[in-house]
């Protein structure tokens, strides 16, 4: 059960006023149209998934029903920050003084939402079999 | 008297207060103050269960929650029946009755221990599964008998009397158990002007503390304890609750507690005289520091046969004396590895019993209590180890020997010992438990010889657990740590605690010892036990890394090491050590297993508190209720709702079906007038100068030229094209928007805005609001609709006037309404809305003026059959995330040339939503009327395939249509629409294959002529 | 803002209302009345509410012009006025729940209409959508905690606070106006449910329903 803190309502509330709404961050392709299938793809169905710092949004919807961003370390669950809409995060996980007191292990370079590669591209082809 | 073991004098027993108790049958005496394990030590009860996997023997071996034998079934009658109670942990009560969990037929002479002594050796980790593995399919059947031997306890078959319930807590400050450190921590906590909560798994507070010889400046230990709690008892800040386990503790300081609240006094809370009083209570705590003071557990030595009743870890021995007034035996032989277990000799010959020898691990033993014992004159054994306890039922000997650690070996001559009980400490293991739960790994201490809580954010470790041994350490470390945890939450002027004066004792150091070497080798040694409630030994874990495991985790899974209810109490560290010795390599190299929540066992009613029987969920019922109640309504749950689901009448005393019930109430819509309690779709009431574009954004169709007055239906997509609500909306003003929506999509639908408005276009100048309870919605629909509305309105109800998809307001029964001419049946339909709380008179005012054209209640089933009839869709039923509006041939509510790039637009573009052989929305119509296709049955084009057969679609909406004397359905199937007019087929489980054609999903009136009669 | 439809919900005869408890106290025989109650429950039903949303800055002058009230800024603020007959509470940055004496809300709502003129904001009545249950008593406190998860604590939750929370598996608007008293916004669909769930946990305590 998480303890989170609301930018809005400025309190610590239980975890079960809240629902997570899954990756913060995401921007809709600002022209559709000139989007490709697979741009648009990557849009609606990719998504990070890292060990250690996460950025995640979530609606305080049993309170005041706003949206706002939490930075997560997924290893200890520990949340080190909440910032509404509209704001960026101050702690990211290539800040070098988060690795260290963390002491979690924070994925290099996950797959990006629009128009990203894995590394190992073989890994995301389609197999004959 | 027949407590043949309990001193006449000493202990916390109240001895004018007997109690009595069944045990296996037997009844038994106790005194007020008992635990039931105290009150059977007392009264010579050697055998109260037999082992999990081996049947052996198993007695009573520690005083508290660590206990592994002594698990019992409690409960007087089947519907007060509790497994997994710690016979320790049970507080005893007049009437009382227990039984072994374990044994048939009986504890005293168990067929499976023959199972045992045959298997013996043969009965190696997996001896079950390595055993009976072939036939597989037999395995039931050898469970079904391996079950009746074996089993730690069994649920009642009826319902408990009893309730139990929850509470929610905020403190500063949170303690975790209230022993010397624990009472001091919450004390200077307290004192600082911190909430503090403190708890105490035991009958008591006080912890050890409860049977120390020491005195706290100048008075006894337990006098100190008494002062202590008054004080923290008077502060209006301080919470205390004995008898209450944290049993987990979990994400962001949020501890949960168990507190047995009538358990220790009778077997229901009605019987203890409190008939409203829940029986036990979780307590959920979110504390902003946590001070662990959870002590210490003993650790038996590891020798043969340690597991025969008689064996005790040495500290329970001085508990059971000094604070129960009860000796566990006559003659005593302590092994030991340290000092602070000369406590138990020392008791045991001051209670007048007696000491037949102190065996000690080190060669040269030279502390206090050492001291003491020898000015006593009992023989002390240096440099050795009880290798091997004998006996049958009970200990009635002791071999010991010299012992050889370093290179585990005995040394010298065995002697053999006289004596009924061994007590035996191999150090002690800091409870670090629930410092574990949220996946800190305990460090090792080598100093300690034991695990210590690695660091956890929020929860500081105080006194036993943090390795502060001895009473001035404890206290000092308890006060050090409540302060801390005060300052840490805001509380600057902590309170200084003076702490009470201590006579130091010295000790001296301990030596690590574990297993004990025996003179035989392997399997050849009689059973040596490490984890007395799985059955698992010495020999099991060394066999373990022979085979290859060597990972603790794996260990573990092999040998169910730590399992089950004990989660490794008392055998963990033994175990880890062994493992290690076979590895070769260091305990902390080889480390330990995760403790998961929770502690000890708890009821599962207390999971579940009061959320059960009629609170198990909200039912939420509509302002018309009472009036469906009355009138003999069958109530179908729509999400957390309660919706007529038809109406059934009543005939010479019988009621009508179903079937009938559903077919009268078509008929009536469609012939007469019917009417629909609507007041659970939800309704979202759309403010702002940019709901229009708004709702052109979320919706796939043009709302830039709905004029005031008017009503459009919408589809609403996710981003990826799919449907996932619709409904209509209406225009009550150019910046003003009554939107529907699917009853079940209510919250959602309104998240959803919200999510887009927010996060993507925070620039649009809109807000919404819920009214779904504010507004009763009650349709009246059929052909004598306007008639019946024409009594009981001011609104021009002329057609001309008040067109289809138009709304208006007025009043209906003399209470403002506004009124939608929209239609979900086909039919004339008006929706009126009415404030919830006049529904009522509104609702009885048309059924008065409707006597005359039969006005008919019709419910949710009747609706589904005459939308379904008209070819409407039911969102989630007809559709289920991964249908596109253009699957279900609704082009004409699509908006592709619209500005913006409304939600779901470029999805529908992609090559998978383009695919030619999607599934489309049909009407399938049987060929045999009278057949009601099932709901989710599949649809294949050739039904005489191979078995599995290529499935093209599934039935999404099937009924009988009253009006079409026929069975009809809705279905999604593959290029449905290139289809119609073929044959499908549907084989069914009962091996039938019935036929249909496909058809337009429009069964009634396709050119819409009857809604705008 | 304009070109928005104003109604009046309330019909001149009020006499056949049913509050959204009606139900639950009607299938009740009896009201429980025990003899000391730990705990007292009654309804305020068919109060006026109003949800107004907008701008803090616009909504607070025309507050303080219509109602002669300061408008809460601050999260979970409630003020009431002289009487305590009517009352702001603070629901988020941009929502205020507004409580008065039923059959005062439309004329309320048209004068705050026409004082925040062609400004960005909305008003939603919402009288028939809700109720306010009494929670008196000196174990009320008690019932609450085994009720929901948020801190009643007097140092947490002082007099004129207000937060929309859990309650059981429903949610509700909890308000303290008084240093003796609770009150519960509960929605009509989940009143007979916040009912039960009260008489339940009030039990151990002794309850006395008061209509």
């Amino acid at each position: 059960m998480f303890y989170i803190l609301c930018p809005y309502c400025k309190e610590h509330r239980e975890e079960e006023e809240f629902h997570p709404r899954g990756q913060a961050h995401l921007m809709r392709p600002e022209d559709p149209d000139n989007t490709t299938d697979e741009e648009w793809g990557d849009y609606l169905f990719f998504r990070d998934n890292p060990r250690g710092i996460h950025h995640e949004m979530w609606v305080h919807s049993v309170g005041c029903r706003k949206f706002f961003n939490i930075t997560r370390n997924t290893v200890t669950y520990e949340i080190l920050e909440t910032y509404p809409m509209g704001e960026q995060p101050t702690i990211t996980a290539d800040d070098p003084s988060v690795r260290h007191e963390q002491g979690a292990q924070v994925a290099d370079g996950g797959w990006q939402t629009v128009g990203a590669r894995p590394e190992n591209t073989a890994l995301n082809e389609e197999t004959s079999s | 008297m027949t407590q043949t073991n309990r001193l006449s004098a000493g202990g916390r027993i109240d001895r004018s207060h007997g109690l009595e108790f069944t045990f296996n049958g037997q009844r038994y005496q106790g005194f007020a103050g008992d635990t039931l394990a105290s009150a059977l030590l007392a009264n010579g009860v050697d055998i109260i269960n037999r082992s999990f996997k081996y049947s052996r023997a198993r007695g009573i071996v520690a005083a508290g929650a660590e206990e592994p034998n002594a698990v019992v079934q409690l409960g007087a009658r089947e519907e007060t029946q509790v497994p997994n109670v710690r016979a320790t942990q049970q507080g005893l009560y007049d009437g009382l009755v227990a039984r072994s969990t374990n044994g048939w037929p009986n504890v005293q002479r168990d067929v499976m221990s023959w199972v045992g002594k045959l298997g013996g050796n043969f009965m190696p980790p997996g001896f079950y599964y390595k055993t009976f593995m072939s036939p597989a399919s037999m395995w039931m059947t050898y469970e079904k008998y391996i079950r009746m031997g074996a089993g730690l306890g069994r649920a009642p078959t009826v319902a408990d009397p009893d309730i139990y319930d929850h509470m929610h807590h905020h403190c500063d400050v949170m303690v975790i158990g209230a022993g010397a450190a624990g009472l001091a921590a919450a004390l200077s906590a307290a004192r600082s002007g911190a909430r503090v909560i403190l708890c105490d798994e035991q009958e008591e507070m006080g912890g050890s503390l409860l049977d120390s010889r020491d005195t706290l400046d100048g008075v006894s230990a337990v006098r100190w304890i008494e002062q202590t709690l008054n004080e923290l008892a008077s502060m209006e800040t301080v919470t205390l609750l004995p008898r209450t386990t944290a049993n987990g503790y979990h994400d962001h300081n949020f501890v949960t507690l168990h507190e047995r609240r009538t358990e220790h006094l009778a077997d229901t809370a009605s019987d203890a005289g409190f008939p409203d009083m829940p029986r036990a209570r979780l307590h959920r705590v979110r504390a902003t520091r946590v001070v662990l003071a959870t002590g210490t557990h003993e650790r038996p030595l590891v020798y043969a046969n340690n597991d025969l009743p008689g064996n005790m870890v040495a500290g329970a021995v001085s508990t059971y004396i000094r604070r129960y007034g009860v000796i566990p035996g006559n003659s005593l032989v302590l092994t030991t590895s340290n000092d602070h277990a000369y406590r138990a000799a020392l008791d045991w010959q001051e209670a007048g019993r007696k000491v037949v020898a102190i065996v000690d691990a080190r060669a040269n033993p030279d502390g206090d209590l050492v001291r003491q014992a020898c000015d006593s004159g009992i023989r002390v054994i240096t440099g050795s180890a009880v290798i091997e306890a004998k006996g049958t039922q009970r200990v009635s000997g002791a071999r010991v020997s010299a012992v050889d650690l370093d290179h585990f070996v005995i040394t010298g001559r065995i002697e053999d010992l006289e004596c009924d009980t061994i007590a035996s400490s191999g150090g002690y293991s800091p409870v670090v438990h629930l410092s574990s739960h949220t996946g800190t790994r305990p460090q090792w201490d080598e100093n300690l010889l034991g695990f210590v809580p690695g660091e956890v954010k929020g929860m500081l470790m105080a006194g036993g657990v943090a390795g502060h041994y001895g009473l001035d350490n404890t206290l000092s470390d308890g006060a050090r740590a409540g302060r801390q945890a005060a300052i840490d939450s805001g509380f600057d002027e902590a309170g200084e605690l003076n702490l009470p004066t201590v006579k130091a004792r010295r000790d001296g150091p301990a030596c690590a010892i574990y297993q004990v070497p025996h003179e035989k080798k392997g399997l050849r040694v009689p059973k040596q036990f490490v984890d007395m409630q799985n059955d698992v030994t010495a020999s099991a874990i060394e066999l373990a890394t022979r085979e290859g495991f060597e990972s603790i985790e794996h260990v573990k899974r092999y040998t169910a090491l730590g399992f089950g209810t004990d989660q490794g109490k008392l055998g963990n560290i033994n175990g880890m050590a062994i493992a290690a010795r076979c590895l070769g390599r260091s305990i902390p190299e080889v480390g330990t297993t995760v403790f998961r929540p929770n502690y000890t066992p708890i009821t599962f009613g207390a999971i579940v508190g009061r959320h059960c029987d009629e609170l198990f969920d909200p039912k939420r019922y509509t302002a018309l209720h009472q009036w469906h109640v009355e009138y003999g309504a069958e109530f179908e749950d729509v999400g957390q709702w309660k919706r007529p689901w038809y109406f059934p009448r009543n005939a010479n005393g019988k009621k009508e079906s179903m079937h009938d019930a559903v077919a009268r109430e078509c008929l009536a819509v469609r012939q007469g007038v019917g009417i629909l309690d609507a007041s659970t779709l939800g309704k979202i009431d759309i403010q702002g100068p940019d709901a229009r574009e708004f709702l052109g954004r979320v919706y796939t169709n043009k709302w830039a030229k709905l004029a005031p007055g008017r009503v459009r239906y919408g589809l609403m997509c996710k981003d990826d094209g799919m449907l996932m609500d619709d409904g209509t909306t209406s225009c009550l003003g150019d910046n003003h928007f009554l939107m529907t929506t699917t009853t079940g999509g209510a919250a959602s639908v309104l998240e959803w805005l919200e999510v887009w408005h927010q996060t993507e276009w925070p620039e649009l100048q809109v807000y919404f609001n819920s009214v779904t309870d504010h507004w009763a919605t009650m349709t009246v629909t059929g052909p004598e609709a306007r008639k019946l509305m024409s009594e009981v309105t001011d609104i021009d109800l002329d057609r001309e006037q008040f067109k289809f998809m138009d709304w208006k307001e007025g009043n209906v029964a003399g209470v403002p309404a506004r009124v939608f001419r929209i239609s979900f049946t086909g039919e004339l339909a008006y929706e009126i809305n009415v404030q919830a709380n006049y529904a009522m008179q509104v609702w009885k005012t048309l059924f008065e003026h409707g006597e005359k054209y039969d006005l008919t209640p019709y419910g949710t089933e009747t609706m589904h059959v005459l939308r379904a009839e008209k070819g409407l869709i039911i969102v989630g039923q007809d559709t289920d995330g991964s249908v596109t509006p253009e699957d279900l041939g609704m082009h004409w509510a699509i908006g592709y040339d619209k500005p913006f790039h409304w939600i779901g637009k470029r999805a529908l573009s992609r090559p998978d939503t383009m695919r030619g052989d999607r599934k489309q929305l049909v009407g399938l119509k049987p060929k045999d009327a009278n057949v009601v296709l099932e709901e989710g049955a599949q649809i294949v084009l050739d039904p005489n395939q191979a078995i599995p057969m290529s499935m093209v679609g599934h039935v999404t909406s099937s009924y009988y249509s009253p009006v079409l004397e026929s069975g009809f359905a809705l279905a999604v199937l593959k290029e449905g629409r290139e289809r119609m007019g073929q044959t499908v087929y549907l084989p069914m489980s009962d091996g039938k294959t019935h036929e249909a054609e496909v058809v337009s999903t429009v069964f009634i009136d396709p050119k819409g002529e009857r809604q705008n009669v | 803002m304009s070109d928005v439809q104003e109604f009046q919900t309330r019909p001149t005869d009020t006499s056949k209302a049913e509050s959204p408890l009606e139900w639950s106290l009607h299938e009740q025989k009896s009201l429980p009345h025990a003899s000391n109650p730990g705990v007292t429950l009654s309804e305020k039903p068919f109060l006026g509410q109003l949800i107004v949303r907008g701008g803090a800055i616009v909504l607070d002058e025309a507050v303080r012009e219509v109602m002669d009230m300061a408008l809460p800024a601050k999260p979970h603020a409630l003020v009431s006025d002289d009487s305590g007959e009517r009352s702001i509470q603070w629901l988020s940055p941009d929502e205020w729940l507004v409580i008065v004496p039923g059959g005062e809300e439309f004329e309320l709502e048209q004068k705050l209409r026409k004082s925040l003129g062609q400004s960005h904001f909305s008003i939603v009545n919402v009288s028939g959508g809700q109720t306010v249950l009494s929670l008196k008593g000196n174990r009320a406190r008690e019932v609450l905690m085994k009720s929901i998860s948020y801190d009643v604590h007097p140092q947490a939750f002082p007099v004129g606070k207000g937060v929309s929370t859990v309650f059981a598996k429903a949610t509700i608007i909890l308000r303290r106006p008084e240093e003796n008293g609770w009150e519960l916004v509960i929605r009509r669909s989940f009143a007979d449910y916040c009912y039960r769930w009260l008489l339940d946990a009030s039990r151990e305590y002794g309850v006395s329903v008061v209509r």
